[in-house]
């Protein structure tokens, strides 16, 4: 016999193990951003890589939404202003940085050499001014809900919309030097939009000097996203997020910091998007009237879609929304209109969206179609 | 002196616009509990149909005294009419559905209108002249501000319209139907009010005002951008605010929400600085939730586990 | 479960070949961009260069990326009809080198971010020898880097920003920019109509009406003027009361405001009716018919700085009126005419062209000189940007009326042949005034055309020479005027 400290020693999983274990999946996903970038880009030529791109970036925002729509039952209209937030200082960074450190605003150094780097910086950095953001809009959620809350994130991603086109023109390298970088803090390109940030995210083909390997550090973001996303789900905080979009009251009854949760959750969202700013900063023009309210319903458009609650859903819709439009830009003139129509038909005919909170696998037809193997080794 | 009371003029003839609109907003809230996205499109439209209907009678040269009236009439028709059906197809099936799906069906309907509105076939993507359906002229100087007829008119036709709306909604069986319905639904409907009806006529009804805040844009500012223009949206998205800022769900409030945002608008933009206005709009905002979540005119709600 | 196993090991074996090809794909991919590298390393500018070599007989396929959604729907709708016009017309006589043209439009929505993804799709799906578009710069600055990179010639109609064609060899422009226009104002404000004192009205969310604002403000001060006010609005504003009062308050002779039509004529007219009686100056954004449509009385009497004038009996101008009005119903605006002469030098230097390959295209294109456009002669200097005289035009009894041309700096005025050859170069100080030069030699029928005369008049310049004649004679007499 044992003793009850052996026994439990013996049951306690091995945190070395466990830890590469939770890498795993990570890991994972950095090969298969890897492989984006140096298969499937080269295989199909710039444009679709461009749509590789983009989904990236629309995967990233989805996601990050789900966290606060999707999982906490907050409803956010701010997601395009935390972009946009996280989009300026990661681009201030790289643009003035650039000039600071190397002299000049061009893409410094190969692949991963100090350029990239710096550049994934600026993007974390970017992703955590817009967590502060997200911060500051998720305290008033302490006080607000459902439609309130909306209303505030919304006029909080207009208040920032207005007050990035009043600033001054991006500095030329020469007159930026002088300035230095405090200097020039205002000076982000107002309504023209931030041009000139080095681009190093772009779809153009792998280890090229113009833009390095946009999709693989794009696709990097994203499984560090979506990990991050399933892990809060099966957690207890997530749970605890469930439970306070189910019903705050009786939340809060069962121990729940429900403040704590909620801003928590606006917190993790801000971040992504703020990430999701800076890879669209480098890889377009960051241009303040296109990435206001207009945007954030974009984004709240795929999660409900989706399904409020599942990552895998959010993702897939996060697809669907950006390759549609593509489809459908022949028909310019009624693109729109139909999107518009699907979007009504899809919310009468599936009102949970179209995985509801389940994830893809947990879902009846895709059991019906691929769940019968562990089963069928049963019996 | 003079700057002061020419923005006074102003503010009160766009805040009387802002009150119109709002109202539509805390109409729908009240009895479905939803922001309707698609109002300030219905708005749109009323300002649009209005120009249509001026066109198709001949008045765009010039027009009769009773052109005004028919117009008003016609317009308020035909988007109580249009928000109906919309009810109907878009909102009706989602009655049981979490509130946040009917609030992308609303932005659905609302891409629809803006998307709809500047195909060639309906108004296109030019910008066009309202015809002035009334005698333009100064009616009377004050302190060197010379009042103008259409400003009076604003004013005095938003207040009427308030008022009728005031008096239908307190002093009326319909009113008394809508006032219950907002209260508790289902006890509503227990009384034998029919619920969906009522939703239906409350819609209706804030559409139709909205149309009237749309002819009477398009009379007082002249020009009209096409449907898709950010113009339309920002002015409804001020309504909302004001309808926010004044207790979502208070007719009165409304009102004096649209207002107080008209007078911080054109105030803010006469001695502060005119390019952030819609800053001071949205921090007034955000302040008013922060000390008094359900509006200054609402009442608070305490939830019920 | 005998499928289910079948399923298993089939999955299997996909992703071992998967895997397998996968690797093989890479290396053969890392090395093809090796060698890219070196190409672009040794080749100068564009990094492809690679404008594919297609049989030489189909149709030559022409991308055009517009806004033909969105809030600017309006000027990428223009763009397109005037760009369709040219089209037709050249594959009337015959196409170029023998082969039809064709003309893909995409939206991009009005937005920068849909440029890059538009003009990537046009050049890497449809495989386009060249590229037309955007009207906003800002789209055109995103669409105009993935052209340069790919190495596909592009014109911008009318994108006005210096920025455009600094991206590259490969990006040109028909239309003058802000520089030259925001100069042409203050020239005439401070010149002709002597004017110390000028308050400026302009769209701070717009890049074209803040570049314009400036511009106008660094000539207007240097030639000794004074900025009364600086005030701004934003599109979507419906009330501009508060900085109109600002401007009463000033005692601006006149107000610059460089916007869009589409707010103009609402801009104005509110300002009349706040007492602000000063006239206007505006750039070629105000050039559409709904102008006055919409301004109505208030506008009257206000001026303009544009490419060209209706007036004008160079056939160019009479013709594409007249042809457009019969094509699309209305009169054009100056984006449709644009968008006409963009795609017209485009067709010109492909069929000059030695091949359609981009660096022979785009070489060819930045060669245009004295190409005889709608918007008036167009010749692309070292930057490749159009180098052209504007003419400033006044409203008047609800149409532009010429007033005056005026020329980009250490160039000479050439009066455009609206008939009065005798005209001065430089009109007196009461230019505005003056009676408008049609009133001259040509065709004096009707003093001041109705808007639908110039459909007439187009018709009969085609047949008779008598007319064509004249504008010959104006021609010639542009010499000796330059010359004074």
């Amino acid at each position: 016999m044992k003793t009850l400290a052996e026994r439990t020693a013996a049951q306690r999983p091995n945190v070395a193990l466990t830890a590469l274990l939770s890498l795993a999946p990570l890991a994972v996903g950095v090969i298969a951003a890897f492989l984006l970038q140096a298969v499937l880009a080269p295989a199909v030529g710039p444009f679709y890589a461009k749509l590789v791109l983009d989904v990236g970036i629309a995967i990233l925002l989805s996601v990050s939404l789900n966290i606060v729509n999707g999982f906490a039952g907050q409803f956010s209209l701010g997601h395009g202003g935390f972009m946009l937030v996280g989009g300026y200082t990661a681009a201030y960074l790289t643009y003035y940085g650039s000039i600071a450190l190397w002299g000049t605003a061009e893409i410094h150094g190969g692949f991963m050499e100090g350029g990239d780097i710096f550049f994934m910086v600026a993007c974390v950095v970017g992703g955590i001014v817009a967590a502060l953001a997200g911060l500051l809009v998720g305290l008033p959620s302490l006080r607000l809900r459902g439609d309130y809350l909306a209303i505030v994130t919304l006029g909080f991603g207009e208040i920032m919309r207005v007050v990035i086109q009043r600033t001054g023109d991006v500095l030329p390298v020469a007159e930026a030097k002088q300035k230095g970088m405090l200097g020039s803090l205002t000076n982000v390109g107002g309504s023209l939009g931030f041009t000139d940030v080095p681009q190093y995210v772009s779809p153009t083909p792998w280890l090229e000097k113009t833009g390095h390997a946009g999709i693989f550090f794009t696709y990097i973001f994203v499984a560090i996203c979506v990990v991050v996303a399933f892990r809060l789900k099966a957690s207890s905080n997530g749970r605890a997020l469930l439970a306070v979009r189910e019903n705050e009251v009786a939340a809060e009854a069962m121990g729940v910091v429900t403040a704590r949760a909620k801003v928590t959750a606006f917190v993790m969202a801000a971040f992504f998007a703020g990430i999701a700013g800076g890879l669209f900063g480098h890889q377009s023009t960051l241009s303040p009237s296109e990435l206001g309210f207009q945007k954030s319903i974009d984004i709240v458009i795929m999660v409900v879609l989706g399904g409020m609650g599942s990552i895998s859903g959010a993702v897939l819709a996060a697809i669907v929304l950006t390759l549609l439009p593509e489809a459908l830009r022949n028909f310019s003139q009624y693109r729109m209109i139909i999107y518009a129509l699907s979007l009504i038909a899809i919310m009468i005919a599936r009102p949970q969206g179209l995985f509801g909170t389940k994830e893809i696998w947990e879902t009846t037809w895709w059991r019906r179609l691929f769940g019968r193997r562990t089963k069928a080794e049963a019996p | 002196m003079t700057i002061f009371l020419q923005t006074f003029v102003n503010a009160l003839a766009l805040g009387s616009l802002y009150g119109l609109i709002a109202l539509g907003y805390t109409l729908v809230y009240g009895v479905l509990r939803f922001i309707n996205f698609a109002h300030s499109d219905i708005f749109m439209i009323g300002a649009w149909i209005s120009f249509t209907f001026t066109g198709w009678l001949g008045w765009s040269t010039g027009a009769p005294a009773y052109a005004l009236p028919v117009i008003l009439v016609l317009a308020m028709g035909f988007c109580a009419l249009l928000a109906v059906a919309i009810e109907q197809i878009a909102y009706k099936p989602l009655r049981k559905a979490p509130r946040l799906n009917v609030l992308i069906t609303a932005i659905g309907v609302s891409l629809f209108l803006q998307n709809t509105g500047v195909l060639k076939q309906v108004f296109g993507t030019q910008p066009q002249r309202m015809p002035s359906l009334v005698n333009d002229h100064v009616m009377f100087t004050l302190a060197g501000v010379g009042v103008q007829f259409v400003d009076v008119l604003v004013v005095l036709l938003a207040g009427a319209l308030m008022l009728l709306l005031q008096w239908m909604v307190f002093r009326t069986r319909l009113g008394r139907a809508m006032r219950a319905v907002s209260f508790d639904e289902r006890t509503a409907s227990l009384m034998g009010i029919n619920v969906n009806q009522v939703i239906s006529i409350t819609f209706g009804i804030g559409s139709a005002l909205a149309a009237a805040a749309g002819l009477l844009y398009a009379l007082k500012y002249g020009s009209l951008k096409q449907s898709a223009d950010a113009t339309w949206v920002l002015l409804g998205l001020k309504a909302f605010v004001a309808a926010v800022i004044g207790g979502i769900g208070n007719v009165r409030g409304a009102v004096a929400g649209g207002v107080l945002i008209g007078f911080l608008e054109m105030y803010g933009a006469a001695y502060l600085s005119p390019h952030l206005k819609d800053v001071y709009v949205f921090v007034v905002l955000i302040g008013v939730l922060l000390v008094k979540p359900s509006g200054l005119f609402g009442k608070a709600v305490v939830e019920k586990v | 479960m005998n499928f289910s196993g079948w399923t298993n090991r089939s999955v299997q074996t996909w992703l071992l070949t998967a895997v397998a090809s996968a690797t093989a794909v890479a290396a053969v991919s890392c090395n093809k961009m090796g060698g890219d590298k070196n190409k672009s390393q040794n080749g100068s500018n564009a990094v492809g260069s690679n404008a594919p070599a297609k049989a030489e007989t189909g149709p030559i396929l022409i991308g055009h990326y517009a806004s033909m959604t969105g809030p600017e729907a309006t000027f990428g709708q223009s763009t397109d009809n005037g760009v369709r016009l040219a089209l037709e017309e050249r594959n009337a006589k015959g196409g170029i080198k023998g082969r039809k043209v064709e003309i893909k439009t995409l939206d991009t929505a009005s937005k920068a971010s849909e440029g890059k993804t538009v003009v990537t799709r046009l050049i890497n799906e449809d495989h386009v020898v060249a590229l037309l578009g955007e009207v906003a710069s800002k789209i055109s600055l995103e669409g105009g880097k993935v052209a340069q990179q790919f190495g596909v010639p592009m014109i911008s109609p009318s994108s006005t920003n210096a920025k455009v064609t600094e991206l590259g060899n490969m990006i040109s422009r028909v239309c003058f920019i802000d520089g030259f226009q925001g100069y042409v104002m203050a020239k005439f404000a401070k010149g002709d109509l002597k004017f110390d004192k000028v308050a400026i009205l302009y769209d701070q969310a717009a890049p074209y009406s803040k570049g314009l604002a400036e511009d106008f403000t660094a000539a207007y001060t240097e030639m000794g003027g004074a900025i009364a006010t600086k005030q701004e609005y934003t599109a979507g504003d419906v009330d501009v009361a508060a900085q109109l009062g600002n401007i009463k308050t000033s005692g601006a002779q006149a107000v610059y405001l460089p916007g869009y039509y589409t707010d103009v004529g609402n801009i104005v007219r509110q300002a009349r009716k706040q007492g602000v009686t000063v006239p206007f100056l505006g750039g070629d954004g105000w050039d559409s018919s709904k102008l006055t449509e919409i301004g109505g009385d208030a506008i009257e009497g206000s001026y303009y700085s544009n490419h060209y004038s209706f007036e004008e009996q160079r056939s160019e101008v009479q013709d594409f009126v007249a042809k457009y009005k019969a094509k699309f119903g209305q009169v054009p605006d100056g984006l449709a005419a644009l968008g006409y002469d963009a795609a017209r030098v485009m067709f010109d230097a492909m069929e000059r062209a030695p091949s359609l390959s981009g660096n022979d295209l785009a070489a060819t294109i930045a060669a245009t000189k004295d190409f005889p456009g709608v918007t008036g002669k167009i010749t692309l200097d070292a930057k490749r940007d159009a180098i052209k005289q504007a003419v400033v035009l006044q409203i008047k009894a609800g149409k532009p009326a010429y007033v005056t041309s005026v020329a980009p700096k250490g160039m000479d005025v050439v009066m455009p042949a609206t008939g009065s050859g005798s005209a001065a170069a430089t009109p007196a100080p009461g230019a505005g005034s003056a009676e408008p030069p049609t009133g001259g030699a040509a065709p004096a029928a009707e003093p001041t055309p109705a808007a639908a005369t110039p459909v007439m008049r187009g018709a009969s310049q085609d047949k008779t020479e008598p007319a064509k004649k004249s504008a010959g004679k104006g021609d010639k007499a542009d010499p000796d005027d330059g010359g004074e």
